[in-house]
């Protein structure tokens, strides 16, 4: 479904051209939860920008393959309508614009790019719901700035209630844990769970920690570091890694 | 009048940011005329301007004690287009003004306004955003008097200006001249480029950049329309102000750097 190959991209930063990634490969299949683990600095935000098509990551070398299609070949949004979603570590905060303007334009961009019908404000309102409702966040909250005032914890479930709402095939998730309690992990874990747990889908699911993978269990997990997948196993890869730390691992790994 | 004859120029610090040239073959008899508006004590009164054509609006506007008097404007035109208001407030007045000036090419568009708290308790509130491209300038002049027995005043004034391409400039200029010693007088302003990080969000959700850019500019001048209680008349002005976009300014926005 996802196929990255040998992947080389640097960020345009303050000090000039900087390389992060470097000769990453890796696919992920239709039906497969990938899981992406990593010291800091290891390229894995850098990563999931790449693939989103952020303004500054630029790509020097390989390439990746989404449905056959060249994605890097794709405008951010155009990425979007053919099915991928970004989940964002710092989800951004957009002042004077409502959550449900914001995401019932964002949803009707995509069906027209994808030569479907919009979707009235009533059935998007119902939807909106729905999937608020499955993440436990508050329909008021939908109402209000995009992310304005939202905790930590709230952000993550409004990007997960995004998710649900755009229906995504394939999801890469930046530290969708980061900044939730346990409680919130396991409302996230499960709506993961519920949204993109499907034959016809895909997740590259990037963490730091294990405890989010006890809700999601991924089918893979690999270790990044250095810009390039260093290890893959399966999903006691995760619990070793916890255990042991990177060090270890990756010692064995490069042994 | 005594001011009749007298043609300003940029020396002026209320016309310094104005076009010389304009100024110069202006006619000084038109540039010295105001408009008139009374709010009698208690009553309300709210207008709007919409400015598409370049010249001197100027508007005089005297409020009674607790009068209270809204006054929300666009500037779109395509020269020199300014609008002027003095407001003279009694005991427990309120003025509320917003402006938004919106234009590329040579516009050169600016609200400028001297807020006088003549009496006491007397509140002023003024919210200006600015979204230029092109060559264009938006301005902000907002003279605050205060005269020495308006206690308890509280007045503030807010600028914010988007430059959607190098090469446009805005100018704020707050300026306060305070004689009582119990006032509270608040004032901000800043200058930008519109929000990549918002507009690279926006298109990870699959909104194109024309629209993800319309709707942060939207947000942006949504600021000077907030007071508005009409919610059809809030809009229509929106749209009104929209309209001055063009699209191929939004599609290259991102790309100026």
């Amino acid at each position: 479904m996802l196929k990255i190959d040998n992947l080389h991209a640097e960020i345009d930063g303050q000090e000039g051209k900087k390389p992060i990634l470097n000769g990453l490969t890796l696919e992920v299949a239709a039906g497969e939860i990938h899981a992406i683990m990593g010291p800091n600095g290891a390229g894995k935000s850098t990563l999931s920008y790449v693939l989103g098509g952020r303004p500054g990551y630029e790509v020097t070398q390989g390439s990746v393959t989404f449905n056959g299609q060249d994605l890097l070949d794709l405008e951010p949004h155009e990425r979007a309508s053919a099915g991928l979603f970004l989940g964002f570590q710092y989800p951004v905060e957009i002042p004077g614009v409502s959550n449900v303007q914001f995401l019932r334009e964002a949803l009707n961009a995509q069906r027209k790019a994808r030569g479907e019908e919009a979707l009235s404000g009533g059935e998007f309102l119902k939807l909106a719901k729905e999937k608020a409702g499955l993440l436990k966040l508050d329909m008021e909250m939908l109402k209000r700035q995009v992310n304005v005032g939202f905790s930590g914890g709230e952000k993550k479930r409004a990007e997960m209630v995004q998710m649900g709402i755009l229906d995504p095939t394939f999801a890469v998730l930046d530290e969708t844990d980061s900044g939730l309690d346990i409680d919130a992990l396991r409302v996230v874990g499960e709506g993961i769970n519920a949204i993109m747990r499907a034959q016809n889908k895909g997740v590259l699911l990037i963490t730091h920690y294990q405890r989010l993978l006890d809700v999601v269990q991924p089918d893979k997990v690999s270790v990044l570091a250095g810009g390039r997948i260093v290890a893959t196993g399966g999903p006691e890869l995760a619990q070793r890694l916890e255990a042991e730390g990177y060090d270890a691992v990756m010692a064995e790994a490069e042994a | 009048m005594s001011d009749a004859a007298i043609l300003p120029t940029t020396r002026d610090e209320s016309w310094r940011y104005a076009d010389a040239d304009w100024l110069a073959s202006a006619d000084p008899a038109e540039l010295s005329q105001w408009q008139e508006v009374s709010v009698a004590a208690g009553e309300s009164q709210a207008d709007t301007s919409v400015i598409t054509t370049d010249g001197v609006t100027r508007i005089r506007v005297n409020l009674a004690e607790g009068a209270r008097y809204h006054h929300v404007a666009i500037i779109g035109a395509d020269g020199y287009a300014r609008l002027e208001v003095e407001v003279t407030l009694a005991k427990g007045a309120h003025f509320e003004f917003g402006g938004v000036t919106i234009g590329g090419g040579e516009a050169r568009q600016e609200f400028v306004t001297r807020t006088i708290h003549a009496e006491p308790n007397a509140t002023s509130n003024q919210v200006v955003r600015a979204v230029q491209w092109g060559k264009a300038i938006g301005n902000f002049l907002g003279r605050i008097d205060v005269h020495r027995d308006a206690q308890k005043t509280d007045a503030g004034q807010n600028f914010r200006a988007i430059l959607l391409e190098k090469g446009a400039s805005a100018n704020t200029k707050p300026e306060l001249e305070i004689f009582a010693d119990d006032v509270l007088c608040a004032h901000g302003a800043a200058i930008g480029a519109l929000d990549e990080t918002a507009a690279f969000y926006m298109a990870a959700r699959g909104l194109p950049p024309q629209i993800a850019r319309k709707l942060l500019v939207q947000a942006f001048i949504g600021d000077a329309f907030a007071e508005m209680e009409d919610e059809l008349a809030r809009e229509a002005l929106m749209e009104t102000a929209l309209a001055h976009l063009e699209l191929a300014v939004l599609e290259q926005a991102g790309d100026r750097e």
